[in-house]
């Protein structure tokens, strides 16, 4: 066996953690050149194989072998992999939001001559990386004014500034919407004819199908199969049997729609930005969302949908300007988030790390966290009935875990976002504000997600999911309101909604209603 | 081993705590030819370390929600010569002096609070300022003097519980204490396997809770027999009693109320809690108050014990109290911590103390060998965390979520060993490369200002805006 061609082979890899076996003899063949995909439900162990491979787990706390380019390699830590080449970009992003651009980029590398760092040489430099990457922004400005889609082309950046030749992207595109999806990929093909090696893990299966040229598909740290373009089958429907074991015949599932009273309505609701006075994050929005219905909001990332969700939701964004919000018909003041949770509101943050979870905290007290109320009886908090309801949620959910006492930083990606959704799921709330669910969501997952979602609806409860995904919400949806730069552009039934007017809608700046 | 801190789950950490300062104490009995285990000895061990224990109960919270308090030692001062004035020149009765403390405590703790939580002010710097405004106060209205207190105050600061029942050749009171205890922690086990049963957990093996439920009775057991066998008179000492009266109350809220789950989600990820509808803003203000409450009655138990209020008591406490805290197991950036650990912190110091003063060892090379300690706690700590794999010593000062604290989860089958193992993910990152920061502060939002959590260089970092 000629292992000459091969960038990279793994093989037999298998990391234990405590009660958990993440990785059992897994095999992985990364060809030079190519753009290898990885792919596999929420838990499966794609993150933990991609951290034996750039030293995270250092040689030693797993067993199998790395070959990298015909030699076996032990990485002792990233600095190690870096080395010899390996990038990773994690699935969290990494990035120092209070430094600037170059500062980041050059974090830990920085250009330094005669023992002071270099800043003049340091920014032309970024100014030729962030030239490479596609993008034109001042590398003076701090991270933290970038969109996600900027940073995470920041991330790429920064690799390339330490002579990658094998990049590993984590769910790098999980966060972005689709244009920044689109740019980042045009840029991973990009690199490719300049000969780099790239591995992508990735839910979005579409993007997988036209960027990879060879797939590997894990199962509960299984190797199951490799796909090859040139064998010609690599499509989703591949993919997603290797990935579930079966085919998925529909996307969404099935539900029957009751629509009932309007439940919840928002009147010119205008949000100031905190931070920059006179900038509107909202601009005198009304929405309504009736009983059983599922209301989506459509806009490109930075359109506003997220900061007016959360203004509603006890005004915990920016500073409220005006605007009424009524429940049932009855006007009602919700001035604080204790206050709307109180009221049925709840909102599922998009970002599960830093918004949606304690990362110290076991899994068991955070399902609880949003309403200790209701697991305290007298004065003290009824541990038995935390321990049910935890317990509860785990099964109904399927959040893979051996213990519900397991802190939620040792779950997956996707399973961290069953437990937020659980946390919100247990204040029963009457309108549930969803902020991309299924961001980084197996497409198994993903079903089991609408599936909860269409049952609340069919209890009666009103539903506003945020979505930047337009199948997403063409196919979950009742109707979808568009929102542009602050204002909602659009209030379109889904009989009448395709993608290409939801598009067109998301980006006029004129109010449409 | 593996199956050891499988089974003992969250127990594990302070069980393993438990028997580091029980290996100290036997070490200490043997290098001094047994003047550590004497009932005297014991009973001076508590008077003279119980102000310092009550000060890291407050102080783990402070610490857990991310910030830190240096002002302790002076506001216990002010405290102490407001009410030894009091006693000695208004005349009130002992019990008004109390609560007149108390109630000074609190009003210092609600000016330092809202510095903190509705100024923005860190702690650190709220404290700092606080460390030196109470010094001073204290050393204005004591003119500098001392001030003796009344023999109430004396009892409660190094006192005993009177003799009462009949004639069993034991201190009665203490032995009642000694069964009260070991009552609980046969309850404790009961319960557990009690919720096992009801929510459908693999019960922990009976060897198990055999070993756990028999080694604490065998500790309680054993000093029970000390204190109820001392001079004629001596008992458990009452500041022992409060005390352990404080660490229930405290270990109860912390681990058992909202306030206290609202304490650990801020200290975890202060913008995730104000999402889950927690008032940062309240729990910072009731933390900060709380602490010079707590700080107020260990002035009190102080100038009881030392009969007089002066102006240098209360020195370097602060430093004392916060040791405890991380020897027992708190993150310096917030999150993690618990009551009972920062109490056995705070026991190992004070077996040092005691245990290097009855060899004979200055006072000097005591201070460098409690720094010494203090290093190598929280290197083993971080060592671990980096390391992702517990190792037998790292067991033993060990941090985790406080979520599996001993109550609660030592019935979860491994819920719990894995704190190094989960910490491996973000932490080795961090101590290897200098790039990464840990996942949870990878991304600011703007809509909270400073509302990622975590910095990681200072305690209170926290405090954004
Ligand atoms: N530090 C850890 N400690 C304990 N268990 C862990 C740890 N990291 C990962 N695991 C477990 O290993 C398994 C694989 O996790 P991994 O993060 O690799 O999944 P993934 O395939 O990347 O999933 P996702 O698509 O959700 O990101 C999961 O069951 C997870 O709970
Ligand atoms: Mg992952």
């Amino acid at each position: 066996m000629s292992t000459s061609h091969h960038k990279l082979e793994m093989r037999q890899i298998t990391k234990e953690f405590p009660g958990v076996k993440a990785l059992d003899r897994v095999d992985l063949t990364v060809d030079a050149g190519e753009i290898h995909a990885i792919c596999g439900e929420n838990g499966a162990g794609k993150s933990t194989l991609m951290k034996v491979l750039s030293g995270v787990y250092p040689h030693g706390t797993y067993s199998g072998d790395i070959v990298l380019d015909g030699e076996v390699v032990e990485f002792k830590d990233l600095k190690a992999s870096e080395h010899a080449g390996i990038v990773i970009i994690h699935q969290e992003l990494a990035l120092i939001p209070e430094l600037s651009v170059m500062e980041n980029i050059f974090l830990g590398n920085e250009v330094v001559s005669h023992g002071l760092i270099d800043w003049d040489r340091a920014r032309s430099l970024t100014l030729e990386l962030l030239a490479q990457v596609g993008l034109s922004v001042d590398p003076r400005v701090p991270i933290k004014n970038l969109g996600v889609g900027q940073q995470q082309l920041i991330e790429i950046a920064k690799a390339l500034s330490k002579d990658v030749k094998l990049l590993i992207l984590d769910e790098p595109t999980s966060a972005l919407n689709e244009h920044d999806s689109h740019n980042l990929l045009e840029l991973l093909r990009g690199l490719k004819a300049k000969g780099m090696t790239s591995i992508m893990i990735s839910h979005k299966l579409n993007e997988i199908e036209a960027i990879a040229d060879s797939v590997t598909i894990i199962r509960d740290g299984l190797t199951i199969e490799r796909l090859a373009k040139t064998n010609g089958d690599l499509d989703e429907d591949c993919i997603i049997r290797g990935m579930v074991g079966r085919a998925l015949d529909a996307r969404y599932p099935p539900r029957d729609v009751k629509v009932g009273e309007v439940l919840f309505e928002v009147e010119d609701w205008t949000v100031e930005d905190a931070n920059i006075p006179g900038r509107m994050l909202a601009k005198s929005s009304s929405f309504r969302v009736r009983a059983g219905e599922i209301v989506g909001f459509a806009g490109v990332m930075g359109a506003g949908r997220t900061e007016l969700a959360r203004s509603v939701f006890g005004r915990s964004f920016g500073t409220y300007r005006s605007g009424t919000t009524r429940l049932h018909g009855k006007e009602v003041k919700m001035t604080t988030v204790d206050s709307a949770i109180k009221h049925g509101l709840a909102y599922v943050p998009e970002d599960r790390k830093t918004l949606g979870l304690n990362l110290l905290d076991s899994i068991r007290t955070t399902i609880v966290s949003a309403d200790l109320d209701r697991i305290t009886p007298h004065v003290l908090l009824d541990e038995d009935m935390e321990y049910e309801a935890a317990e509860s949620f785990r099964k109904s959910m399927r959040i893979k875990t051996p213990h519900v006492n397991r802190g939620v930083a040792t779950l997956s990606g996707g399973n961290q976002q069953k437990v937020v959704l659980s946390k919100w799921m247990f204040t029963e709330p009457e309108l549930l504000i969803l902020d991309e669910p299924t961001r980084g969501i197996d497409v198994g997952a993903k079903y089991e997600i609408y599936g909860l979602i269409n049952q609340m609806a069919a209890a009666g409860k009103a539903v506003v999911l945020i979505s930047s995904e337009l199948p997403e919400l063409l196919g979950m949806c009742d109707r979808i309101y568009t929102v542009c730069e602050g204002r909602i552009t659009g209030d379109v039934p889904r009989s009448e909604a395709d993608q290409e007017m939801l598009m067109r809608l998301m980006t006029t700046t004129t109010s449409a209603a | 081993m593996t199956a050891l801190r499988t089974h003992f789950g969250g127990a594990g950490r302070q069980f393993s705590m438990l028997i580091a300062l029980a290996a100290l104490i036997a070490f200490f009995q043997i290098a001094t030819g047994g003047k550590v285990l004497t009932p005297s000895n014991m009973m001076n061990l508590i008077n003279g370390n119980s102000h310092v224990l009550i000060l890291a109960i407050g102080m783990v919270m402070v610490i857990v929600v991310g910030h830190i308090d240096l002002s302790v030692g002076s506001v216990a001062a002010v405290v102490g010569i407001i009410v030894a004035i009091a006693l000695r020149d208004w005349g009130i009765p002992w019990w008004a002096g109390l609560l007149l403390g108390l109630v000074v405590g609190a009003l210092i703790g609600m000016w330092q609070g809202w510095w903190v939580a509705y100024i923005g002010i860190p702690g650190f710097i709220t404290t700092l300022a606080g460390m030196m405004i109470f010094r001073g106060l204290n050393q204005y209205i004591g003119k500098s003097n001392s001030v003796p207190v009344p023999e109430e105050f004396q009892t409660m600061g190094a006192g005993y519980i009177p003799e009462f029942g009949p004639v069993t050749g034991f201190n009665n009171a203490t032995l009642l204490l000694g069964i009260a205890a070991g009552a609980y922690v046969i309850w404790r086990e009961v319960a557990k396997r009690r919720r096992a049963a009801k929510v459908g957990f693999a019960p922990d093996p009976l060897w198990v809770v055999g070993i756990r439920a028999g080694l604490l009775l065998a500790f309680i057991g054993y000093f029970t027999y000390l204190f109820a066998t001392g001079r004629p008179g001596t008992s458990f000492p009452i500041p022992g009693v409060i005390l352990v009266l404080l660490v229930v109350l405290y270990h109860t809220i912390t681990q058992r109320t909202k306030l206290g789950r609202h304490v650990y989600a801020v200290g975890g990820n202060r913008a995730a809690a104000s999402l889950s509808g927690v008032s940062t803003r309240r729990t910072y203000f009731f933390v900060m108050a709380n602490m010079s409450v707590l700080a107020a009655f260990a002035g009190m138990m102080f100038i009881g014990r030392a009969r007089a209020s002066g102006p240098f008591d209360g020195t370097m406490w602060e430093l004392d109290a916060i040791a405890a805290v991380f020897i027992g197991g708190a993150a310096v950036t917030g999150g993690i911590g618990t009551v009972t650990g920062s109490i056995i912190g705070g026991l190992v110091m004070a077996t040092l103390n005691n245990g290097l003063q009855l060899m004979g060892v200055g006072s000097d090379m005591t201070q460098i060998i409690k720094g010494l300690v203090l290093l190598a706690a929280v290197a083993f700590d971080v060592y671990n965390k980096s390391q992702g794999k517990p190792s037998i010593t790292g067991l033993l000062f060990r941090r985790r979520p406080r979520d599996d604290d001993s109550d609660s989860s030592g019935a979860t089958a491994g819920g719990s060993g894995e704190t190094g193992a989960m910490g491996a993910d973000s932490d080795n990152a961090t101590a290897t490369s200098p790039a990464p920061v840990p996942e949870a502060e990878a991304r600011q939002q703007p809509g909270l200002p400073g509302a990622t959590q975590m910095s990681h260089s200072t305690p209170n970092a926290q405090k954004g805006n």
